[in-house]
């Protein structure tokens, strides 16, 4: 029997068991503890396994290469801010980063548009939920499998040749192809086609969203500025729309954190060739094909950098919900 | 519900069905087409996969409409046996399982004691936690890959000699760590939703935070149970990243299905026919999983982002 089966059937049946046994046995434990103390050591003995988790894989590990930015390839010599130099002036990650904007607004734009759109028109129709699970299907596969479908959409053969991908053989007999997309260099094309591959995985989770605040809008409310002989585009710009611009800001910020984060796309459609490299790719890069760790960390930290902001506003937002509640 | 749409249906038959149905035309014209066009990737690479080699190669996927008596199983055979496909998928179920079951325990306690049990600081505990909700996971692999390395230890089933890396708990520990601020965020908001007087009562008749956690909070929180394990399942299962970093170089016969896909892509030059077959064996699970538990699916999203 393969002995890899024997590990997950212990650790299937173990783990779980381990992890109940603990916690009935928190009981036990209390009990050497006087009755008023317990309330106050209880909550850490339950918080003790997620916190650890934490600590070891989110926690120390942050501090670990924050620190590990400061030193140089091998780890022997402290550089000070030299990795950082090296970032912000080295011509392959500035394009990293030219192209990670490029991504952020691209994607953002496009999600939250598609996604209110999509989630405002399915809402007028009777096949809503057929149409909600095909844009939103995307989002349930690997940006891997997404890739490589792409991969077929934009497959070029060249002039003369019968197209085998979608896209060129729609643009050939108009004129305009066959473009041998992923492989040129003008107006940042390329990322831009990268783009619309995460869009179409994305524009589901946008909808879905949407989709629920549109529904928690009380219709009395829409039917009365119809009563009042507002036009459907003035409900909407009116009234829908107000109401929806906290949730298109949640949907915004999720985007751009993943836009920031992209990474299996273009490492499986362009490994960053092409005018295509993100800062996830570039530092996967440099630590297993550079196998160096200090500008690795570094490029980690901008990336972290760059996201705190948007964390601030998550945030922010969930202590405005705590309020509410 | 029905008491409002009730007027409405009565207006709309007064002032003439079809004039409104027709003004919905347009509606139906672009939803319909941005259905098709969401449709076509995958059926391109769905009708790919069943096509022969040089079809494949010199002609597109749409002219197989035509000529459906060529339909093959040659490529999924093929990806099956030789090219790591099926050993990807066996590993990727090694990978995903533990990777969804471990997490969801672990936050289910960290969630009750944050809905239920009250303590200094909690809230801003559960503040940072949530802060980590963001933090990529980019800033966590070095530290985690050296700390791996240098890991020994024996445990009769479990026996690590050479470090971590390559090895399936290896991704399964670290799967826990990156899934847990979600997992706990989702869990606390709905064990902190449930009705109240039942965990008094249960407290006043001597029932133990154990007892009224797996007799009380534990049931009730079955939905949101639910789409945490859809959640954590599909992430682990389309997870290329994290696989990469703590599989992908020290040992290629633990990679799972994202990685073997990758690779495929990397050397399509000769196997450019039967790529089509490998991706949809990768999104064959979770689009059986996303079908029949898209309610729960659809419910993690909206409530990890709208509401509390």
């Amino acid at each position: 029997m393969d002995p890899r089966l024997i590990t997950a059937v212990v650790v299937v049946v173990g783990v779980p068991a381990v992890l109940v046994g603990y916690i009935m046995a928190t009981e036990q434990v209390l009990r050497i503890f006087p009755e008023r103390l317990k309330p106050r050591i209880r909550p850490w003995l339950w918080l003790a396994p997620a916190l650890a988790f934490l600590f070891v894989y989110l926690v120390y590990p942050t501090i670990g290469t924050a620190v590990r930015s400061l030193q140089d390839q091998l780890g022997t010599k402290w550089v000070g801010l030299n990795n950082y130099a090296w970032f912000f002036s080295d011509s392959g990650t500035l394009s990293a980063l030219k192209n990670n904007v490029i991504w952020v607004v691209l994607l953002t734009v496009l999600t939250v548009g598609f996604g209110l759109l999509i989630a405002v028109l399915v809402d007028r129709v009777r096949y809503e939920s057929v149409a909600k699970s095909v844009i939103f299907m995307p989002l349930a596969i690997s940006g891997t499998a997404a890739s490589v479908i792409w991969l077929f959409m934009f497959a070029y053969q060249p002039h003369g040749a019968a197209q085998t991908g979608t896209l060129n053989a729609v643009l050939t007999p108009v004129g305009v192809g066959p473009v041998p997309f992923m492989t040129v260099s003008n107006f940042s094309l390329n990322t831009i086609l990268l783009v619309i591959v995460m869009t179409w995985m994305w524009t589901g989770f946008g909808m879905v969203i949407i989709s629920a605040a549109l529904k928690s809008i009380n219709p009395e409310l829409l039917e009365a500025s119809r009563v009042d002989g507002a036009n459907e585009w003035q409900v909407f710009r009116n009234i829908i729309f107000p109401l929806l611009t906290p949730t298109l800001a949640v949907v915004a910020t999720t985007v751009i954190i993943t836009a920031l984060k992209a990474f299996d796309i273009v490492y499986v459609m362009t490994n960053g060739n092409f005018d295509t490299q993100v800062i996830a790719n570039a530092m996967y890069q440099e630590l297993f094909l550079n196998d160096d760790f200090g500008r690795g960390s570094a490029i980690a930290i901008v990336l972290m950098i760059a996201i705190i902001p948007v964390m601030a506003v998550n945030i922010r937002r969930f202590q405005a919900q705590e309020a509410i509640r | 519900m029905t008491s409002v749409a009730a007027p409405r249906t009565v207006a709309g038959a007064v002032s003439g069905g079809w004039r409104r149905r027709l003004g919905h035309v347009p509606t139906h014209v672009v939803v319909i087409l941005l259905m098709f066009i969401w449709l076509i990737p995958t059926i391109g690479l769905f009708i790919n996969s069943f096509r022969p080699s040089q079809a494949v190669q010199s002609s597109g996927w749409w002219t197989a409409i035509f000529q459906p008596s060529q339909a093959t199983m040659q490529n999924y055979a093929y990806v099956l046996a030789q090219s790591g496909i099926w050993s990807g998928f066996i590993n990727s179920l090694f990978i995903t399982i533990p990777a969804t079951i471990i997490p969801i325990f672990v936050a289910a306690f960290a969630a009750y004691a944050f809905a239920w049990m009250s303590f200094p600081g909690r809230n801003l505990l559960f503040v940072a936690i949530v802060g980590l909700l963001v933090v990529p996971l980019q800033t966590t692999f070095i530290p985690i890959l050296q700390l791996y390395a240098s890991i020994r230890f024996d445990l009769g089933p479990i026996r690590i000699d050479n470090g971590l890396n390559g090895q399936f708990l290896a991704v399964w520990l670290a799967h826990t760590g990156y899934g847990l601020p979600f997992a706990v965020y989702l869990l606390r908001n709905y064990m902190g939703g449930l009705p109240r007087e039942v965990f008094e009562s249960a407290s006043i008749d001597g029932a133990s935070p154990v007892t009224a956690f797996f007799r009380l909070a534990i049931p009730m929180s079955v939905p949101a149970l639910a789409a945490l394990a859809i959640f954590q399942f599909l992430f682990v299962w389309n997870d290329l990243l994290v696989a990469l970093i703590y599989i992908g170089f020290s040992n290629t016969q633990n990679a799972p299905l994202t990685i073997a896909v990758a690779n495929l892509v990397g050397n399509f030059g000769n196997g450019w026919w039967y790529l089509a077959a490998a991706a949809f064996i990768s999104m064959a699970l979770p689009l059986a999983v996303f079908f029949a538990l898209q309610r729960y699916f659809v419910r993690g999203i909206v409530g990890g982002s709208v509401k509390g």
